[in-house]
């Protein structure tokens, strides 16, 4: 992902207000605007009206098990990795009905599908976001069996990304490729230039559209200087990445021919099977179906919601659950993601986002368990 | 089922979870035109006798006569549903038993000779056969209606056992363990909440009871790498559930 290349044609460079005017422009073409905002101790994606709405100034500590926020001095807009909420919230819906209907006399009436989704445009993609977006297209829209709901929202949908200047230290996108910089796929990459004392923007337009809007803004022409800056930014991201994930064909491997290893029991331990951390990943798509029936027996509604292979009844078939253990439950997860999605979709179920290792209270870390596979594997322990 | 008959009876209970049911005050109209409240004594004096198609129970079990009682109830019942922490754990009055229950009796009553109790509080599927549980201190109105309406229509109740993180992470909440440092009972505690405390800044505290999987030592070990006293780690397990098996167990190892 760090490929040096030449500056994108049409990069153009935004100053603070310049970014106020994107949000704007968008605003005026009919797009509700969705980004990071501070609220309740950590950086998560909601509605957001101006530049005053983004977190300024702070940056997040991350850990197994642990996010704090903390101040910084420079009021940078975006100097912080990823928080508890992915863009899936808004794309791949925590709850979304499927359909309503009524009984009229001795009919069954369907209310009519809901009308197109509201167009939406997402600052503030991180590049691991971005791929993690385009895992859960392949998975929900590009297969056999399209989820209407979320194809409908996904081609309303306006990609902002910014590239990462801070990563946290539970972020691993460069063993899975994936970031800390993003190279197509968006409409608008941004870098938040901050190097000797500035605050500037190189926007990279990645569609027509993208293009089309930098076009309107208040910018000038990004140089080449700009451009060695964003890459500069990148380079420092790079260094700063702590964490690595074993190779993919290695740890899927180590997977595919481990089911019993002990590895599975130790975790087991640990793990707490709060389903935290499928419930963070931007790639997990799991979910079930509810039925609902008002007290009058006139009105039912179906709704899908967020599931998770870490819940007993996530894996109940007749007669109980195939998956009574967190042993079983673990190995699900991760051989899934790890392994198996390789074999089902082509890709990894991981971009490298960090979110299950932070965002574990018992604090687990998916690089750290399968490196034990991977290790064992070198060293013959099975 | 038609307009079946329902009951509301109560054991040893401070009456919480009736409340919660007369708390659905905008649908009470439709639940008292879609069933027949045919003995409710907390909301009306008119007592008809069973038998019942549903009887939801409150309360634990707490002296030789409940025992008796709970039994004629069962034989009077179609379906029993326990509801609340008191029925479905034995409440916060299990606590008595991890202690002499005579004592307190002495220690309290002017007249203790009066007093005929058991040594324990259990729950109500300790005795007899329930059909559904209902937990929470107190029950949760949005899975009271959900039980009711589920009866009428004949499907299958949506009353998740997963843990309370679920309910935590669908509302897009921020988890107060990670981001706060505050201990939080929520990942080995039954949904049916929202997950009200996370969403006021507050560790949960269990008053679903114990989840359908529960690593509760794990957990405490958390909190304790949090700064939370084994002494506190006893607290927070004996609670409204203290005698939920999983709570009363990780309870006994600290202290
Ligand atoms: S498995 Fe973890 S690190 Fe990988 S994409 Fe999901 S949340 Fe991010
Ligand atoms: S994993 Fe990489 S791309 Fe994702 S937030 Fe961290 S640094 Fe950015
Ligand atoms: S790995 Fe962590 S977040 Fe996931 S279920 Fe286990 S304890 Fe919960
Ligand atoms: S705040 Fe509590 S209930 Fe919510 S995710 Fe964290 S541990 Fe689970």
């Amino acid at each position: 992902m760090t490929t040096i290349r030449a500056l994108p044609p049409g990069s153009a460079v935004l100053r603070l207000d310049g970014l106020q005017q994107l949000i704007a422009a968008l605003a005026v073409r009919g797009y509700e605007i969705v980004g990071p905002v501070e609220r309740d101790g950590a950086i998560l994606y909601d509605r957001i009206a101006s530049t005053a709405d983004l977190p300024a100034g702070r940056t997040d500590r991350q850990e197994p098990g642990s996010y704090r926020l903390e101040p910084r001095a420079d009021g940078a807009l975006f100097a912080y990795a990823v928080g508890p909420h992915s863009w899936k919230r808004y794309l791949h819906r925590p709850n979304e009905t499927l359909f309503k209907s009524r009984r009229v006399g001795e009919e069954l009436v369907f209310d009519p599908p809901a009308g197109p989704p509201p167009r939406t445009a997402f600052l503030g993609v991180r590049p691991c976001e971005l791929v993690a977006i385009f895992v859960q297209d392949r998975v929900l829209m590009e297969g056999h069996y399209v989820n209407t709901g979320y194809k409908a929202r996904r081609e309303a949908t306006f990609l902002v990304v910014v590239n990462c200047g801070s990563p946290a230290a539970t972020c691993f996108c460069t063993s899975m490729h994936t970031g800390p910089r993003a190279t197509g796929g968006f409409d608008i990459a941004l870098t938040e230039l901050l190097a000797d004392g500035r605050q500037e923007f190189l926007a990279e337009p990645g569609t027509d559209g993208g293009a089309a809007l930098l076009a309107y803004l208040p910018t000038r022409p990004a140089t080449e200087a700009d451009w060695q800056a964003a890459l500069a930014v990148t380079a420092q991201a790079v260094a700063s990445i702590g964490r690595r994930m074993p190779p993919g064909n290695e740890i899927k491997a180590a997977l595919q021919s481990n089911p019993e290893h002990a590895r599975w029991d130790d975790v087991a331990r640990r793990c707490l099977a709060c389903a935290n951390c499928t419930l963070v990943c931007p790639t997990c798509f799991c979910t079930t179906v509810e039925d609902r029936s008002d007290l009058d027996g006139q009105g039912a509604a179906r709704v899908r919601r967020w599931d998770s292979c870490f819940t007993r009844d996530f894996s109940y078939v007749h007669g109980g659950a195939v998956r009574t253990q967190t042993r079983s439950r673990f190995r699900q997860w991760m051989t899934h993601k790890l392994a198996h999605w390789w074999d089902q979709f082509g890709t990894s179920g991981c971009v490298g986002c960090g979110r299950c290792i932070a965002w574990c209270p018992a604090g687990i870390d998916i690089t750290v368990e399968a490196a034990a596979f991977t290790e064992g594997q070198n060293h013959g322990i099975t | 089922m038609s307009r079946p008959r329902l009951a509301v009876v109560k054991f040893a209970s401070c009456d919480g979870c009736q409340l919660s049911l007369l708390d659905c005050e905008d649908e009470l109209i439709a639940v008292a035109g879609a069933v027949e409240i045919a003995n409710f004594p907390e909301a009306s004096r008119a007592v008809q006798p069973g038998p019942y198609d549903v009887t939801l129970v409150e309360g634990s079990i707490t002296t030789p006569h409940d025992v008796a009682r709970i039994r004629e109830i069962r034989a009077d019942s179609g379906l029993l549903v326990a509801i609340g922490a008191c029925a479905t754990a034995g409440g916060i009055q299990a606590l008595r038993n991890f202690a002499d229950a005579g004592e307190y009796v002495s220690a309290v009553y002017a007249h203790p000779e009066y007093i005929r109790t058991l040594a324990t509080s259990t729950p109500i599927s300790d005795h007899v056969k329930v059909d559904y549980e209902l937990r929470g201190c107190p029950v949760s109105k949005r899975q009271l209606l959900e039980l009711v309406s589920a009866l009428l229509a004949e499907r299958r109740p949506e009353l998740p056992v997963h843990s309370v993180c679920v309910e935590c992470k669908l509302a897009g909440k921020v988890c107060v363990m990670v981001a706060h440092g505050t201990p939080c009972l929520g990942p080995v505690t039954q949904c049916g909440c929202a997950a009200l405390c996370p969403g006021f800044a507050r560790g949960c505290y269990g008053c679903f009871g114990p989840a359908e999987t529960t690593n509760t030592t794990a957990l405490a070990a958390r909190w304790q790498a949090l700064g939370t006293t084994p002494r506190d780690v006893q607290r927070a397990f004996r609670t409204f559930n203290a005698g939920a098996e999983p709570f009363r167990r990780e309870s006994e190892s600290h202290g």
